[in-house]
Protein backbone atom coordinates (compact mmCIF):
# COMPACT_ATOMS: atom_id res chain seq x y z
CA UNK A 1 0.00 0.00 0.00
CA UNK A 2 1.52 3.26 -1.04
CA UNK A 3 -0.44 5.32 1.43
CA UNK A 4 0.61 4.43 4.97
CA UNK A 5 -0.34 5.88 8.31
CA UNK A 6 -2.44 8.61 6.74
CA UNK A 7 -3.63 10.75 9.59
CA UNK A 8 -7.31 11.38 9.06
CA UNK A 9 -8.21 15.00 9.64
CA UNK A 10 -10.95 15.76 12.16
CA UNK A 11 -11.98 14.27 15.46
CA UNK A 12 -13.39 10.95 14.39
CA UNK A 13 -16.72 9.72 13.12
CA UNK A 14 -19.59 12.03 13.98
CA UNK A 15 -22.91 10.61 15.01
CA UNK A 16 -25.85 11.50 12.80
CA UNK A 17 -27.10 13.85 15.50
CA UNK A 18 -23.86 15.82 15.48
CA UNK A 19 -23.76 16.29 11.72
CA UNK A 20 -24.83 19.49 10.04
CA UNK A 21 -27.46 19.01 7.32
CA UNK A 22 -24.70 19.36 4.69
CA UNK A 23 -22.57 16.72 6.38
CA UNK A 24 -25.52 14.38 6.69
CA UNK A 25 -26.39 14.79 3.01
CA UNK A 26 -22.73 14.17 2.12
CA UNK A 27 -22.62 11.00 4.21
CA UNK A 28 -25.89 9.83 2.64
CA UNK A 29 -24.34 10.10 -0.82
CA UNK A 30 -21.32 8.12 0.28
CA UNK A 31 -23.48 5.46 1.91
CA UNK A 32 -25.45 5.20 -1.34
CA UNK A 33 -22.18 4.74 -3.28
CA UNK A 34 -22.63 7.95 -5.24
CA UNK A 35 -19.23 9.38 -6.18
CA UNK A 36 -18.15 12.75 -4.83
CA UNK A 37 -16.93 14.99 -7.64
CA UNK A 38 -14.58 18.00 -7.41
CA UNK A 39 -17.34 20.62 -7.60
CA UNK A 40 -19.48 18.93 -4.94
CA UNK A 41 -19.55 20.19 -1.41
CA UNK A 42 -17.33 18.16 0.91
CA UNK A 43 -16.18 18.51 4.51
CA UNK A 44 -12.82 20.24 4.89
CA UNK A 45 -11.46 17.23 6.74
CA UNK A 46 -12.44 14.89 3.92
CA UNK A 47 -10.61 17.13 1.47
CA UNK A 48 -7.53 17.45 3.69
CA UNK A 49 -7.33 13.71 4.30
CA UNK A 50 -7.68 12.90 0.63
CA UNK A 51 -4.93 15.35 -0.27
CA UNK A 52 -2.60 13.62 2.19
CA UNK A 53 -3.51 10.18 0.95
CA UNK A 54 -3.44 10.85 -2.79
CA UNK A 55 -0.34 13.00 -2.41
CA UNK A 56 1.52 10.31 -0.53
CA UNK A 57 0.47 7.77 -3.09
CA UNK A 58 1.70 10.01 -5.93
CA UNK A 59 5.03 10.64 -4.20
CA UNK A 60 5.44 6.89 -3.74
CA UNK A 61 5.06 6.29 -7.47
CA UNK A 62 7.71 8.92 -8.18
CA UNK A 63 10.24 7.85 -5.57
CA UNK A 64 9.46 4.26 -6.52
CA UNK A 65 11.16 4.87 -9.86
CA UNK A 66 14.51 5.05 -8.11
CA UNK A 67 15.04 1.52 -6.75
CA UNK A 68 13.96 0.03 -10.07
CA UNK A 69 15.77 2.62 -12.13
CA UNK A 70 18.85 1.40 -10.29
CA UNK A 71 18.82 -1.74 -12.48
CA UNK A 72 17.72 -0.47 -15.88
CA UNK A 73 21.26 0.02 -17.13
CA UNK A 74 22.21 -3.42 -15.81
CA UNK A 75 19.19 -5.43 -16.97
CA UNK A 76 20.50 -8.76 -18.25
CA UNK A 77 18.70 -8.91 -21.62
CA UNK A 78 17.21 -6.42 -24.05
CA UNK A 79 13.77 -7.84 -23.36
CA UNK A 80 14.13 -7.39 -19.59
CA UNK A 81 15.48 -3.90 -20.11
CA UNK A 82 12.49 -2.98 -22.27
CA UNK A 83 10.00 -4.44 -19.80
CA UNK A 84 11.62 -2.63 -16.90
CA UNK A 85 11.68 0.66 -18.80
CA UNK A 86 8.00 0.25 -19.63
CA UNK A 87 7.21 -0.46 -15.99
CA UNK A 88 9.12 2.51 -14.64
CA UNK A 89 7.49 4.69 -17.26
CA UNK A 90 4.10 3.43 -16.04
CA UNK A 91 4.99 4.34 -12.48
CA UNK A 92 5.80 7.90 -13.50
CA UNK A 93 2.47 7.94 -15.34
CA UNK A 94 0.72 6.78 -12.15
CA UNK A 95 2.33 9.66 -10.33
CA UNK A 96 0.96 11.98 -12.97
CA UNK A 97 -2.64 10.66 -12.76
CA UNK A 98 -2.53 10.93 -8.99
CA UNK A 99 -1.14 14.47 -8.93
CA UNK A 100 -3.92 15.38 -11.34
CA UNK A 101 -6.48 13.79 -9.03
CA UNK A 102 -5.01 15.75 -6.10
CA UNK A 103 -5.17 18.97 -8.12
CA UNK A 104 -8.95 18.61 -8.37
CA UNK A 105 -8.94 19.10 -4.59
CA UNK A 106 -7.25 22.48 -4.91
CA UNK A 107 -3.56 21.74 -4.42
CA UNK A 108 -0.96 22.07 -7.18
CA UNK A 109 1.63 19.50 -8.14
CA UNK A 110 4.39 21.99 -7.31
CA UNK A 111 3.01 22.51 -3.82
CA UNK A 112 2.87 18.77 -3.24
CA UNK A 113 6.41 18.41 -4.58
CA UNK A 114 7.68 21.09 -2.22
CA UNK A 115 6.04 19.25 0.67
CA UNK A 116 7.73 16.02 -0.34
CA UNK A 117 11.13 17.65 -0.67
CA UNK A 118 10.85 19.48 2.64
CA UNK A 119 9.98 16.19 4.34
CA UNK A 120 6.51 17.39 5.32
CA UNK A 121 4.89 14.69 3.22
CA UNK A 122 5.99 11.06 3.08
CA UNK A 123 6.16 8.27 0.54
CA UNK A 124 5.81 4.56 1.15
CA UNK A 125 8.44 3.10 3.48
CA UNK A 126 9.17 0.31 0.99
CA UNK A 127 11.14 2.55 -1.35
CA UNK A 128 13.71 3.20 1.33
CA UNK A 129 15.05 -0.32 0.85
CA UNK A 130 17.82 -0.96 -1.66
CA UNK A 131 17.72 -3.16 -4.77
CA UNK A 132 20.95 -5.14 -4.49
CA UNK A 133 20.73 -7.97 -6.98
CA UNK A 134 18.76 -8.53 -10.17
CA UNK A 135 16.20 -10.74 -8.43
CA UNK A 136 15.24 -7.69 -6.37
CA UNK A 137 13.60 -6.36 -9.52
CA UNK A 138 11.58 -9.55 -9.60
CA UNK A 139 10.78 -9.28 -5.91
CA UNK A 140 9.69 -5.67 -6.24
CA UNK A 141 7.23 -6.53 -9.00
CA UNK A 142 5.97 -9.64 -7.29
CA UNK A 143 5.77 -8.41 -3.71
CA UNK A 144 5.71 -4.61 -3.79
CA UNK A 145 3.40 -4.20 -6.76
CA UNK A 146 1.50 -7.19 -5.40
CA UNK A 147 0.96 -5.46 -2.07
CA UNK A 148 0.04 -2.24 -3.86
CA UNK A 149 -2.60 -4.07 -5.87
CA UNK A 150 -4.03 -5.57 -2.68
CA UNK A 151 -4.66 -2.06 -1.45
CA UNK A 152 -5.62 -0.43 -4.69
CA UNK A 153 -8.16 -2.88 -6.02
CA UNK A 154 -10.63 -2.00 -3.25
CA UNK A 155 -9.78 1.69 -3.70
CA UNK A 156 -11.27 1.54 -7.17
CA UNK A 157 -14.55 1.81 -5.25
CA UNK A 158 -13.43 4.79 -3.19
CA UNK A 159 -15.91 7.63 -2.77
CA UNK A 160 -13.93 10.37 -4.49
CA UNK A 161 -14.56 10.17 -8.24
CA UNK A 162 -11.18 11.33 -9.63
CA UNK A 163 -9.30 9.10 -7.16
CA UNK A 164 -11.46 6.12 -8.01
CA UNK A 165 -10.93 6.63 -11.74
CA UNK A 166 -7.16 7.00 -11.28
CA UNK A 167 -7.16 3.73 -9.34
CA UNK A 168 -9.03 1.91 -12.08
CA UNK A 169 -6.46 2.97 -14.66
CA UNK A 170 -3.55 2.21 -12.37
CA UNK A 171 -4.76 -1.23 -11.32
CA UNK A 172 -4.79 -2.46 -14.91
CA UNK A 173 -1.09 -1.67 -15.22
CA UNK A 174 -0.14 -2.89 -11.77
CA UNK A 175 -1.25 -6.42 -12.51
CA UNK A 176 1.12 -6.46 -15.50
CA UNK A 177 3.87 -5.24 -13.18
CA UNK A 178 3.23 -8.01 -10.74
CA UNK A 179 3.23 -10.65 -13.46
CA UNK A 180 6.53 -9.50 -14.93
CA UNK A 181 8.04 -9.51 -11.43
CA UNK A 182 6.87 -13.03 -10.80
CA UNK A 183 8.18 -14.06 -14.20
CA UNK A 184 11.66 -12.79 -13.28
CA UNK A 185 11.44 -14.76 -10.03
CA UNK A 186 10.47 -17.90 -11.95
CA UNK A 187 13.47 -17.61 -14.23
CA UNK A 188 15.75 -17.02 -11.27
CA UNK A 189 14.30 -19.79 -9.13
CA UNK A 190 14.65 -22.27 -12.00
CA UNK A 191 18.08 -20.98 -12.94
CA UNK A 192 21.63 -21.65 -11.83
CA UNK A 193 22.64 -21.98 -8.19
CA UNK A 194 23.75 -18.36 -8.20
CA UNK A 195 20.39 -17.23 -9.55
CA UNK A 196 18.50 -19.25 -6.93
CA UNK A 197 20.65 -17.63 -4.30
CA UNK A 198 19.79 -14.19 -5.67
CA UNK A 199 16.08 -15.04 -5.63
CA UNK A 200 16.13 -16.26 -2.04
CA UNK A 201 18.22 -13.29 -0.96
CA UNK A 202 15.72 -10.91 -2.55
CA UNK A 203 12.79 -12.60 -0.83
CA UNK A 204 14.61 -12.56 2.51
CA UNK A 205 15.16 -8.84 2.30
CA UNK A 206 11.80 -7.80 0.81
CA UNK A 207 9.40 -10.00 2.77
CA UNK A 208 9.03 -7.99 5.96
CA UNK A 209 9.29 -4.57 4.33
CA UNK A 210 6.43 -5.72 2.05
CA UNK A 211 4.31 -6.65 5.06
CA UNK A 212 5.06 -3.21 6.50
CA UNK A 213 3.55 -1.59 3.42
CA UNK A 214 0.09 -2.12 4.91
CA UNK A 215 0.99 -0.14 8.02
CA UNK A 216 0.63 -1.22 11.63
CA UNK A 217 -2.55 -2.73 12.98
CA UNK A 218 -5.24 -0.07 12.90
CA UNK A 219 -7.93 -1.93 14.83
CA UNK A 220 -8.28 0.68 17.51
CA UNK A 221 -7.69 3.79 15.45
CA UNK A 222 -10.51 6.34 15.45
CA UNK A 223 -8.88 7.92 12.42
CA UNK A 224 -9.31 4.78 10.37
CA UNK A 225 -12.94 4.58 11.35
CA UNK A 226 -13.56 8.04 9.89
CA UNK A 227 -11.66 7.24 6.69
CA UNK A 228 -13.67 4.06 6.36
CA UNK A 229 -16.95 5.90 6.88
CA UNK A 230 -15.87 8.23 4.09
CA UNK A 231 -14.86 5.23 1.96
CA UNK A 232 -11.38 6.49 1.34
CA UNK A 233 -10.11 3.49 3.22
CA UNK A 234 -11.93 0.30 2.44
CA UNK A 235 -10.29 -2.52 4.41
CA UNK A 236 -8.28 -2.54 7.60
CA UNK A 237 -4.50 -2.85 7.43
CA UNK A 238 -4.63 -6.26 9.06
CA UNK A 239 -7.22 -7.59 6.63
CA UNK A 240 -5.12 -6.50 3.69
CA UNK A 241 -1.93 -7.93 5.17
CA UNK A 242 -3.61 -11.27 5.83
CA UNK A 243 -4.94 -11.38 2.27
CA UNK A 244 -1.47 -10.59 0.94
CA UNK A 245 0.19 -13.34 2.97
CA UNK A 246 -2.46 -15.86 1.98
CA UNK A 247 -1.97 -15.05 -1.67
CA UNK A 248 1.82 -14.92 -1.58
CA UNK A 249 2.75 -18.02 0.40
CA UNK A 250 1.59 -20.51 -2.26
CA UNK A 251 3.36 -18.44 -4.92
CA UNK A 252 6.61 -18.66 -2.97
CA UNK A 253 6.11 -22.40 -2.56
CA UNK A 254 5.60 -22.75 -6.29
CA UNK A 255 8.90 -20.95 -6.82
CA UNK A 256 10.60 -23.26 -4.36
CA UNK A 257 11.62 -20.33 -2.19
CA UNK A 258 11.40 -20.13 1.57
CA UNK A 259 9.55 -17.31 3.27
CA UNK A 260 11.84 -16.10 6.06
CA UNK A 261 9.38 -16.77 8.87
CA UNK A 262 9.65 -19.80 11.15
CA UNK A 263 6.19 -19.14 12.53
CA UNK A 264 4.48 -19.26 9.19
CA UNK A 265 1.79 -21.93 9.42
CA UNK A 266 -1.58 -22.64 7.85
CA UNK A 267 -4.37 -22.08 10.34
CA UNK A 268 -7.29 -24.27 9.37
CA UNK A 269 -9.65 -22.57 11.75
CA UNK A 270 -9.26 -19.06 10.39
CA UNK A 271 -8.67 -20.28 6.85
CA UNK A 272 -5.47 -18.32 6.52
CA UNK A 273 -1.83 -18.35 7.51
CA UNK A 274 -0.42 -17.41 10.88
CA UNK A 275 2.71 -15.36 10.43
CA UNK A 276 5.18 -13.18 12.30
CA UNK A 277 4.68 -9.46 12.53
CA UNK A 278 7.37 -7.35 10.94
CA UNK A 279 9.66 -5.39 13.23
CA UNK A 280 7.60 -2.27 13.85
CA UNK A 281 10.52 -0.48 15.47
CA UNK A 282 12.32 -0.73 12.16
CA UNK A 283 9.20 0.52 10.39
CA UNK A 284 8.95 3.62 12.56
CA UNK A 285 12.65 4.24 12.13
CA UNK A 286 12.23 4.14 8.36
CA UNK A 287 9.36 6.61 8.59
CA UNK A 288 11.58 8.89 10.66
CA UNK A 289 14.18 8.88 7.91
CA UNK A 290 16.38 6.12 9.26
CA UNK A 291 15.84 3.48 6.59
CA UNK A 292 18.75 2.17 4.53
CA UNK A 293 18.06 4.51 1.59
CA UNK A 294 16.04 7.46 2.92
CA UNK A 295 18.90 9.89 2.50
CA UNK A 296 19.75 8.73 -1.02
CA UNK A 297 16.14 8.79 -2.16
CA UNK A 298 15.50 12.28 -0.85
CA UNK A 299 18.83 13.57 -2.15
CA UNK A 300 18.04 12.18 -5.58
CA UNK A 301 14.64 13.88 -5.67
CA UNK A 302 15.96 17.18 -4.31
CA UNK A 303 18.81 17.16 -6.79
CA UNK A 304 16.51 16.37 -9.72
CA UNK A 305 14.28 19.26 -8.69
CA UNK A 306 17.10 21.74 -8.15
CA UNK A 307 19.10 20.73 -11.22
CA UNK A 308 15.91 20.92 -13.25
CA UNK A 309 15.02 24.45 -12.22
CA UNK A 310 16.74 26.11 -15.15
CA UNK A 311 14.91 23.76 -17.50
CA UNK A 312 11.49 24.51 -16.04
CA UNK A 313 12.28 28.24 -15.98
CA UNK A 314 13.60 28.14 -19.53
CA UNK A 315 10.58 26.36 -20.95
CA UNK A 316 8.23 28.66 -19.10
CA UNK A 317 10.05 31.76 -20.34
CA UNK A 318 9.85 30.43 -23.87
CA UNK A 319 6.13 29.74 -23.60
CA UNK A 320 5.59 33.32 -22.40
CA UNK A 321 7.67 34.78 -25.22
CA UNK A 322 5.75 32.77 -27.76
CA UNK A 323 2.42 33.84 -26.35
CA UNK A 324 3.57 37.49 -26.39
CA UNK A 325 4.75 37.21 -29.99
CA UNK A 326 1.43 35.71 -30.97
CA UNK A 327 -0.46 38.57 -29.36
CA UNK A 328 1.86 41.11 -31.02
CA UNK A 329 1.25 39.48 -34.40
CA UNK A 330 -2.51 39.68 -34.08
CA UNK B 1 27.64 -8.74 -49.18
CA UNK B 2 26.40 -10.37 -45.99
CA UNK B 3 29.50 -9.20 -44.11
CA UNK B 4 28.80 -5.64 -45.22
CA UNK B 5 25.13 -5.96 -44.37
CA UNK B 6 26.01 -7.32 -40.95
CA UNK B 7 28.31 -4.36 -40.41
CA UNK B 8 25.62 -1.92 -41.49
CA UNK B 9 23.01 -3.50 -39.22
CA UNK B 10 25.39 -3.37 -36.26
CA UNK B 11 25.89 0.33 -36.91
CA UNK B 12 22.15 0.88 -36.80
CA UNK B 13 21.58 -1.32 -33.76
CA UNK B 14 24.57 -0.15 -31.77
CA UNK B 15 23.51 3.48 -32.19
CA UNK B 16 20.10 2.77 -30.72
CA UNK B 17 21.48 0.45 -28.03
CA UNK B 18 24.05 2.87 -26.70
CA UNK B 19 21.81 5.93 -26.94
CA UNK B 20 18.97 3.98 -25.30
CA UNK B 21 21.34 3.12 -22.48
CA UNK B 22 22.36 6.74 -22.02
CA UNK B 23 18.81 8.04 -22.06
CA UNK B 24 17.71 5.40 -19.57
CA UNK B 25 20.25 6.76 -17.09
CA UNK B 26 17.84 9.68 -16.53
CA UNK B 27 15.15 7.48 -15.11
CA UNK B 28 13.70 9.15 -12.02
CA UNK B 29 16.04 12.14 -12.19
CA UNK B 30 14.40 14.40 -14.78
CA UNK B 31 13.56 18.07 -14.24
CA UNK B 32 9.83 17.40 -14.46
CA UNK B 33 7.60 14.34 -14.39
CA UNK B 34 6.54 14.62 -18.03
CA UNK B 35 10.22 14.40 -18.99
CA UNK B 36 10.73 11.28 -16.91
CA UNK B 37 7.92 9.72 -18.89
CA UNK B 38 9.14 11.00 -22.25
CA UNK B 39 12.76 9.96 -21.68
CA UNK B 40 11.76 6.49 -20.51
CA UNK B 41 9.57 6.23 -23.56
CA UNK B 42 12.38 7.30 -25.88
CA UNK B 43 14.76 4.81 -24.28
CA UNK B 44 12.15 2.11 -24.60
CA UNK B 45 11.68 2.81 -28.31
CA UNK B 46 15.43 2.77 -28.85
CA UNK B 47 15.85 -0.55 -27.08
CA UNK B 48 12.97 -1.97 -29.11
CA UNK B 49 14.67 -0.83 -32.31
CA UNK B 50 17.91 -2.39 -31.09
CA UNK B 51 16.18 -5.75 -30.75
CA UNK B 52 15.10 -5.51 -34.38
CA UNK B 53 18.40 -4.27 -35.85
CA UNK B 54 20.65 -6.59 -33.89
CA UNK B 55 18.20 -9.46 -34.28
CA UNK B 56 18.45 -9.09 -38.03
CA UNK B 57 22.23 -8.64 -37.79
CA UNK B 58 22.52 -11.99 -36.03
CA UNK B 59 20.28 -13.61 -38.62
CA UNK B 60 22.31 -12.17 -41.50
CA UNK B 61 25.56 -13.25 -39.89
CA UNK B 62 24.23 -16.79 -39.67
CA UNK B 63 26.34 -17.93 -36.75
CA UNK B 64 23.51 -18.30 -34.31
CA UNK B 65 24.14 -15.09 -32.41
CA UNK B 66 21.02 -13.43 -31.00
CA UNK B 67 20.45 -9.72 -30.47
CA UNK B 68 21.31 -10.31 -26.81
CA UNK B 69 24.55 -12.05 -27.70
CA UNK B 70 25.55 -9.08 -29.83
CA UNK B 71 24.54 -6.53 -27.21
CA UNK B 72 25.97 -8.22 -24.16
CA UNK B 73 28.88 -10.32 -25.35
CA UNK B 74 30.89 -8.14 -27.72
CA UNK B 75 33.74 -5.99 -26.51
CA UNK B 76 34.18 -2.30 -27.28
CA UNK B 77 36.18 -2.86 -30.47
CA UNK B 78 33.23 -4.65 -32.06
CA UNK B 79 30.80 -1.82 -31.40
CA UNK B 80 29.85 0.27 -34.41
CA UNK B 81 27.88 3.18 -32.94
CA UNK B 82 28.81 6.76 -33.71
CA UNK B 83 30.73 8.54 -30.96
CA UNK B 84 27.91 11.03 -30.44
CA UNK B 85 25.66 8.50 -28.70
CA UNK B 86 28.25 7.34 -26.19
CA UNK B 87 29.02 10.83 -24.89
CA UNK B 88 27.88 11.44 -21.32
CA UNK B 89 24.45 12.89 -20.59
CA UNK B 90 25.79 16.09 -19.04
CA UNK B 91 22.91 18.32 -18.00
CA UNK B 92 19.41 17.92 -19.33
CA UNK B 93 20.16 20.42 -22.11
CA UNK B 94 23.12 18.43 -23.35
CA UNK B 95 21.05 15.24 -23.31
CA UNK B 96 18.27 16.81 -25.35
CA UNK B 97 20.70 18.48 -27.76
CA UNK B 98 22.41 15.12 -28.35
CA UNK B 99 19.00 13.58 -28.83
CA UNK B 100 17.97 16.15 -31.40
CA UNK B 101 21.24 15.89 -33.33
CA UNK B 102 20.77 12.14 -33.48
CA UNK B 103 16.99 12.14 -34.07
CA UNK B 104 17.29 14.50 -37.02
CA UNK B 105 19.83 12.16 -38.63
CA UNK B 106 17.86 9.05 -37.77
CA UNK B 107 14.67 10.45 -39.23
CA UNK B 108 16.37 11.06 -42.58
CA UNK B 109 18.13 7.71 -42.52
CA UNK B 110 14.97 5.77 -41.72
CA UNK B 111 13.05 7.72 -44.32
CA UNK B 112 15.48 6.45 -46.94
CA UNK B 113 15.58 2.94 -45.47
CA UNK B 114 11.83 2.59 -45.90
CA UNK B 115 12.65 2.28 -49.60
CA UNK B 116 15.36 -0.31 -48.99
CA UNK B 117 15.71 -3.14 -51.49
CA UNK B 118 15.93 -5.46 -48.48
CA UNK B 119 12.37 -6.00 -47.27
CA UNK B 120 13.50 -6.81 -43.73
CA UNK B 121 15.36 -3.50 -43.47
CA UNK B 122 12.43 -1.61 -44.95
CA UNK B 123 10.08 -3.20 -42.45
CA UNK B 124 12.17 -2.18 -39.44
CA UNK B 125 12.55 1.33 -40.85
CA UNK B 126 8.81 1.58 -41.33
CA UNK B 127 8.12 0.74 -37.72
CA UNK B 128 10.98 2.78 -36.24
CA UNK B 129 10.29 5.89 -38.29
CA UNK B 130 6.90 6.30 -36.64
CA UNK B 131 8.61 6.42 -33.25
CA UNK B 132 11.40 8.66 -34.44
CA UNK B 133 8.99 11.19 -35.96
CA UNK B 134 7.76 11.75 -32.44
CA UNK B 135 11.27 11.80 -30.92
CA UNK B 136 12.55 14.46 -33.29
CA UNK B 137 9.52 16.64 -32.83
CA UNK B 138 9.90 16.52 -29.08
CA UNK B 139 13.68 16.96 -28.94
CA UNK B 140 13.51 19.76 -31.53
CA UNK B 141 10.82 21.58 -29.57
CA UNK B 142 12.80 21.25 -26.37
CA UNK B 143 15.98 22.56 -28.00
CA UNK B 144 13.98 25.54 -29.29
CA UNK B 145 12.26 26.11 -25.96
CA UNK B 146 15.47 26.05 -23.96
CA UNK B 147 17.56 27.91 -26.54
CA UNK B 148 14.99 30.67 -26.70
CA UNK B 149 14.18 30.52 -22.98
CA UNK B 150 16.05 32.34 -20.24
CA UNK B 151 19.58 33.72 -20.43
CA UNK B 152 20.82 30.71 -18.47
CA UNK B 153 19.02 28.11 -20.55
CA UNK B 154 20.25 29.81 -23.73
CA UNK B 155 23.85 29.69 -22.55
CA UNK B 156 23.60 26.07 -21.52
CA UNK B 157 22.13 25.07 -24.87
CA UNK B 158 24.80 26.95 -26.77
CA UNK B 159 27.45 25.21 -24.68
CA UNK B 160 25.80 21.86 -25.44
CA UNK B 161 25.76 22.55 -29.17
CA UNK B 162 29.39 23.71 -29.13
CA UNK B 163 30.42 20.54 -27.31
CA UNK B 164 28.41 18.14 -29.45
CA UNK B 165 28.72 19.64 -32.91
CA UNK B 166 32.15 18.09 -33.59
CA UNK B 167 30.44 14.70 -33.29
CA UNK B 168 27.82 15.41 -35.96
CA UNK B 169 30.02 14.85 -39.00
CA UNK B 170 30.65 11.18 -38.27
CA UNK B 171 27.00 10.35 -38.99
CA UNK B 172 27.56 11.37 -42.63
CA UNK B 173 30.83 9.59 -43.26
CA UNK B 174 30.92 7.07 -46.06
CA UNK B 175 33.17 4.07 -46.38
CA UNK B 176 33.31 0.82 -48.35
CA UNK B 177 30.44 -0.66 -46.33
CA UNK B 178 28.24 2.29 -47.20
CA UNK B 179 29.24 2.08 -50.83
CA UNK B 180 28.25 -1.59 -50.91
CA UNK B 181 24.91 -0.82 -49.22
CA UNK B 182 24.19 2.01 -51.62
CA UNK B 183 25.11 -0.08 -54.62
CA UNK B 184 22.75 -2.84 -53.52
CA UNK B 185 19.99 -0.32 -52.85
CA UNK B 186 19.82 -1.41 -49.23
CA UNK B 187 20.76 1.91 -47.63
CA UNK B 188 21.57 5.42 -48.78
CA UNK B 189 25.07 6.83 -48.88
CA UNK B 190 25.09 8.75 -45.54
CA UNK B 191 26.81 11.69 -47.21
CA UNK B 192 23.73 12.15 -49.38
CA UNK B 193 21.67 13.01 -46.28
CA UNK B 194 23.86 15.87 -45.15
CA UNK B 195 22.21 18.75 -47.04
CA UNK B 196 18.74 17.95 -45.76
CA UNK B 197 20.19 17.56 -42.27
CA UNK B 198 21.97 20.89 -42.41
CA UNK B 199 18.77 22.57 -43.52
CA UNK B 200 16.84 21.04 -40.63
CA UNK B 201 19.56 21.99 -38.18
CA UNK B 202 19.72 25.56 -39.47
CA UNK B 203 15.98 25.97 -39.14
CA UNK B 204 15.76 24.59 -35.59
CA UNK B 205 18.85 26.40 -34.32
CA UNK B 206 17.62 29.68 -35.78
CA UNK B 207 14.35 29.27 -33.91
CA UNK B 208 16.34 28.34 -30.83
CA UNK B 209 18.48 31.48 -31.31
CA UNK B 210 21.61 29.29 -31.20
CA UNK B 211 24.63 29.59 -33.47
CA UNK B 212 25.96 26.55 -35.28
CA UNK B 213 29.76 26.48 -35.02
CA UNK B 214 31.59 27.33 -38.26
CA UNK B 215 34.20 24.65 -37.78
CA UNK B 216 33.04 21.46 -39.49
CA UNK B 217 35.78 19.33 -37.95
CA UNK B 218 34.43 15.89 -37.06
CA UNK B 219 35.60 13.32 -34.52
CA UNK B 220 35.17 9.86 -35.93
CA UNK B 221 36.04 6.23 -35.40
CA UNK B 222 32.96 4.83 -33.70
CA UNK B 223 31.02 3.58 -36.70
CA UNK B 224 34.09 1.91 -38.19
CA UNK B 225 35.29 0.61 -34.84
CA UNK B 226 38.65 2.24 -35.34
CA UNK B 227 38.50 4.19 -32.09
CA UNK B 228 35.77 4.82 -29.54
CA UNK B 229 35.75 7.30 -26.66
CA UNK B 230 36.78 6.21 -23.18
CA UNK B 231 33.12 6.33 -22.20
CA UNK B 232 32.06 3.24 -24.12
CA UNK B 233 34.00 0.81 -21.94
CA UNK B 234 32.20 2.09 -18.87
CA UNK B 235 28.82 1.79 -20.52
CA UNK B 236 29.59 -1.80 -21.46
CA UNK B 237 30.94 -2.74 -18.07
CA UNK B 238 27.62 -1.69 -16.57
CA UNK B 239 25.38 -3.00 -19.30
CA UNK B 240 27.08 -6.36 -19.76
CA UNK B 241 27.90 -7.07 -16.17
CA UNK B 242 25.32 -9.74 -15.37
CA UNK B 243 25.83 -11.61 -18.63
CA UNK B 244 29.58 -11.57 -18.14
CA UNK B 245 29.54 -12.49 -14.45
CA UNK B 246 27.09 -15.39 -14.88
CA UNK B 247 27.80 -16.84 -18.32
CA UNK B 248 25.18 -19.13 -19.78
CA UNK B 249 22.42 -18.23 -17.33
CA UNK B 250 18.89 -17.61 -18.63
CA UNK B 251 17.22 -14.46 -17.39
FE1 LIG C 1 2.30 2.31 -9.78
FE1 LIG D 1 4.43 0.52 -8.00
FE1 LIG E 1 3.64 -0.82 -10.43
Amino acid sequence: MYAQMIKTAGTGVKSRDDMTPEEAAFQDRIDADIKIEPKDWMPDDYRATLIRQIGQHAHSEIVGQLPEGNWITRAPTLERKAILLAKVQDEAGHGLYLYCAAETLGISRDELTEDLLSGKMKYSSIFNYPTLNWADIGAVGWLVDGAAIMNQVPLQRTSYGPYSRAMIRICKEESFHQRQGYDIMMKMAQGTEAQKKMAQDALNRFWYPSLMMFGPSDKESVHSAQSMAWKIKIDSNDELRQRFVDQTVPQAEYLGLTIPDENLKWNEEKGGYDFSEPDWTEFFNVLKGKGPCNTERMNARVQAWEDGKWVRDGLLAHARKRAARKVAAE
Amino acid sequence: MSADLFEFLCRMGDNTLILGHRVSEWCGHSPVLEEDIALANTALDLIGQTQLWLGLAGEVEGQGRSADDLAFLRDAWDFRNVLLVELPNGDFGQTLMRQFLFDAWQELMLGALKESSDARVAEIAEKASKEVAYHVERSGDTVIGLGDGTEESHQRMQAALDYLYPYVGEMFESDAVDAAMAKAGIAPDPASLRDAYDARLAQVMAEATLSIPDDRFAHAGGRTGRMHTEHLGHILSTMQWLQRAYPGATW
